[in-house]
């Protein structure tokens, strides 16, 4: 054991070490400073007990408060829809067609549809909702509707989706494959015709009769489309499934056509709405009142 | 609990266990601070062998403050900094601006909750925080300045520590009467009598200390309203517990702690260390003149063998920190020159020159001791380092003021949509979208016109005009007081090619103020 002894000038005891002569005294620690350390220790031990804390094989120790992360998020997100109870009670009472009225209602839908899409919906129309021309994923944020885009005519397509086995409601169309309708000759004409809709080529009295014979129910004798078919547009910039001479062929001998699920019932009415509501403000949405004044949807405005 | 320093049985015998006389000496009542022989000489006193324990107090106690009553041309002046900061502090936040129904009528507040900061005419947003940064970094080298210039003039007069000090210093002069009274009832035992005036006067305490408190939450929420809100128990928990915090810290540091703040706690007479030089006013004991000290009498008797120096004390006893300033400048001195008052006072009564203790700068005090004449402190205003604080303070003073000046009421910012770059539209056109943020800093809703510049047949609409009123300007109006988010799509004709343009947001009124956005419009590659 080391010398312990009396430091003369202070008239404290050393703890016995010397470096090159240095002593250390020792000095008590100061009470204030035991005491704080004292309380921590008692503020330890009641952490311990009070707080899940100790690891053991497969959990921790409870705690007798029950405390637990999992719980507290929970109580968090319950906190949180309560908060929002208001806003979703009235988006339940509000009628879509009416949603619009109502601008703050509108923007707090358009943010929570904005939330709920980039869940639902960015893996078949992306991020950005600017859909795959080569997937055949519309296009989100254009103001080309293959059935219709007010917020009613979203809704509706988002509650019963597309092609959906097993809803009658949902929106159903099918254009015939038109594979050995045609020769080479007639194809190559046909896809004239359906170009010089949009000023693109040069069209035939042959191809004119051709799209006239098998085209023009559903597709319009301008193109126009059909909205109640869900029958695409020919006339405009906006092609769904490509505008190159072969995508539009293999388009007439064997059309492919898109499904969406229906939301309904996987998603709560209100969320739904919600949606609708960010769609139709993604910048192409449509008003539904004009549309409304003119039922008349399929539009031959081209020259 | 047991002393950890008990020496433990079989080995304490070695020792020779020793105490110095002057440590069981410091549990008395302290008269005169003068009078303790200073504790450097003590130490090397021969030690003896007195008790079988170890000291139980290792740190000298701290020594009870107080401080005599004092007038004179220093004492009334702190007496006008104390009553002008204490009236900046209490009556600012209750001081009306009217800026018409959409802003708070306080012309100090600082709006946490939608963060603004008003002051008088003037509205600071977040995004202009470098006002508030400037005027922090002009609060610092103001602080070199006048530190340089004169000395430690805001420790001695307008730091809080000592404003709220000297508050409480005339608190306990009003309770237990002055000095003398103070120090015999410090020593008195616990009478009910004492009780009841030490009550007294920490009830006092918790007022100021509540006032104190109460006034700063003042700033940061509409007055009148605070106070009725908070009276009636319905204003937010941070009022009340910020409240609790300051009436507890402003009574404890300027109520008990007092000088030990200014010697132990607080950093800045550290940096002061620095921040003197030998040209820096301080306030000092002019040994020279006064050495050896001797009484009136004694001076009589032996003409020209002491100095004007009487030891009356007086210069300790008045001394809000409770040094020795005969001791030359120390940490603990805060140059508030009541020392000067008492000292100037009793040279008077004594028919000797003022000055003894006096504001000089270390390079005058060496030419006074070398028989010089004394010059006027003024001087040391003007030397090349306070002008250079001065020009680098005021640079900034001036590119604040320029700044505010100058600074737009009206801002846009572009956020373009790149998530997709751009969009084909059924006519063939090509839009692209945009995320404006239109800033009105008025108090008053304006109309603003927004306009797309340098962008061939580029026409725009937004989330609230329709694309059938789609035009190259569009106007919107901007809510008052706050930053509007438009979403803006700006198209143009099939064909067009990926460039720059310009936005233009202009307000329509009579400022006209304007703010340009140069951006990028995406179109596809052509093929």
């Amino acid at each position: 054991m080391a010398n312990k002894r009396i430091d003369e000038p202070t008239g404290t005891r050393t703890v016995g070490h010397e470096w090159d002569g240095i002593e250390e005294l020792d000095t008590p620690l100061p009470r204030w400073w035991l005491w704080t350390f004292y309380l921590t220790v008692v503020f330890a031990i009641g952490y311990v007990i009070a707080y899940p804390a100790w690891p053991m094989i497969d959990k921790a120790t409870q705690g007798v408060l029950g405390w637990t992360s999992r719980g507290q998020l929970a109580k968090e997100m319950t906190a949180a829809d309560q908060a929002r109870a208001t806003m979703r009670e009235q988006l339940a009472r509000t009628p879509i067609e009416r949603l619009g009225e109502d601008s703050e209602l509108m923007q707090q839908a358009v943010a929570g549809g904005a939330a709920a899409f980039r869940v639902n919906c960015v893996q078949c129309h992306g991020s950005g909702a600017a859909g795959s021309q080569e997937l055949g994923y519309p296009n989100l944020n254009d103001d080309d509707w293959l059935w219709g885009g007010d917020l009613k005519a979203i809704h509706y397509t988002l509650t019963h989706g597309i092609r959906q086995p097993g809803d009658d409601e949902t929106r159903t169309s099918q254009m015939p494959p038109f594979a050995g309708a045609f020769d080479n000759a007639q194809l190559d004409q046909l896809v004239d015709h359906v170009l010089s809709l949009s000023g693109k080529a040069e069209s035939s009295r042959a191809g004119a009769q051709l799209y006239a014979d098998n085209c023009v129910a559903c597709h319009g004798a301008s193109g126009g489309g059909n909205r109640e078919l869900g029958a695409p547009r020919l006339n405009d910039a906006i092609w769904l499934r490509g505008s190159s001479r072969e995508a539009i062929k293999r388009q007439i001998l064997d059309p492919r056509m898109g499904m969406m699920p229906k939301w309904e019932g996987r998603l709560d009415p209100v969320t739904v709405k919600m949606l609708a509501a960010y769609v139709h403000s993604l910048g192409g949405g449509e008003d539904f009142i004009e549309v409304a004044k003119d039922p008349e949807v399929e539009v031959d405005e081209q020259p | 609990m047991s002393n950890p320093d008990d020496p433990k049985p079989g080995g304490g015998r070695d020792w020779s266990v020793v105490v110095e006389d002057g440590v069981a000496k410091t549990n008395e009542p302290v008269s005169s601070a003068v009078a303790e022989p200073e504790a450097a000489t003590r130490r090397h006193e021969p030690h003896e062998p007195s008790r079988e324990h170890l000291p139980e107090r290792l740190y000298e106690p701290r020594k009870a403050v107080h401080n005599k009553r004092i007038d004179g041309p220093f004492r009334r002046f702190k007496w006008l900094v104390m009553l002008v900061t204490l009236g900046i502090y209490y009556v600012t936040p209750w001081l009306r601006w009217d800026r018409g129904p959409y802003a708070p009528d306080q012309a100090v507040l600082v709006d946490l909750a939608n963060r603004r900061f008003y002051m008088f005419s003037i509205e600071i947003w977040p995004h202009e925080f470098y006002f508030v940064a400037g005027l922090l970094i002009m609060a610092g080298i103001g602080l070199f300045l006048v530190t340089s210039a004169v000395g430690r003039a805001w420790c001695g007069y307008a730091c809080p520590q000592t404003v709220w000090t000297d508050l409480f210093q005339h608190v306990d002069r009003f309770v237990d009467g002055d000095r003398n009274a103070r120090v015999r009832l410090d020593a008195a035992p616990w009478t009910w009598g004492k009780v009841m005036r030490r009550a007294f006067k920490w009830s006092i305490y918790l007022v100021i200390g509540f006032w104190t408190g109460g006034a700063w939450i003042m700033y940061f929420a509409d007055a009148p309203t605070l106070v009725h809100d908070f009276w009636r128990g319905e204003a937010a928990p941070v009022a009340y517990i910020t409240v609790a915090i300051l009436t507890l810290t402003t009574v404890t540091l300027g109520g008990f702690m007092r000088e030990q703040v200014c010697i132990y706690m607080c950093p800045w007479p550290r940096i002061q260390t620095a921040m003197l030089d030998e040209k820096s006013l301080i306030v000092t004991y002019k040994d020279w003149r006064g050495e050896p000290r001797g009484s009136v009498k004694k001076a009589q008797k032996n003409p020209g063998q002491f100095g004007d120096c009487i030891d009356c004390t007086q210069c300790v006893q008045v001394c809000p920190t409770g040094i020795d300033i005969r001791e030359g400048p120390q940490i603990g001195c805060i140059t508030c020159a009541l020392c000067i008052d008492a000292c100037d006072k009793v040279m008077k009564d004594i028919g000797r020159p003022r000055g003894l203790i006096d504001y000089a700068t270390l390079e005058d005090c060496e030419r006074e001791a070398a028989g010089g004449e004394p010059k006027s402190p003024l001087r040391t205003l003007m030397r090349p380092r306070t002008i250079a604080y001065f020009m680098i303070w005021a640079g900034i003073g001036g590119a604040l003021l320029f700044a505010l000046g100058n600074r737009s009421h009206t801002e846009l910012t572009v956020a373009p949509d790149r998530n997709p770059p751009f969009m084909l539209l059924s006519d063939g056109s090509v839009r692209n979208s945009y995320t404006l943020k239109l800033r009105n800093m008025e108090s008053r809703p304006r109309e603003m016109e927004i306009a797309v510049e340098g962008l061939a047949g580029g026409v725009m609409w937004t989330d609230t005009i329709g694309r059938d009123e789609a035009s190259s300007v569009q106007r919107v109006t901007v809510p008052a007081d706050l930053v509007r988010q438009v979403r803006a799509y700006v198209a143009v004709p099939e064909g067009a090619e990926s460039q720059q343009f310009t936005f233009r947001v202009t307000s329509l009124d009579a400022q006209r103020e304007t703010d340009t956005v140069q951006t990028r419009f995406d179109a596809p590659e052509e093929e």
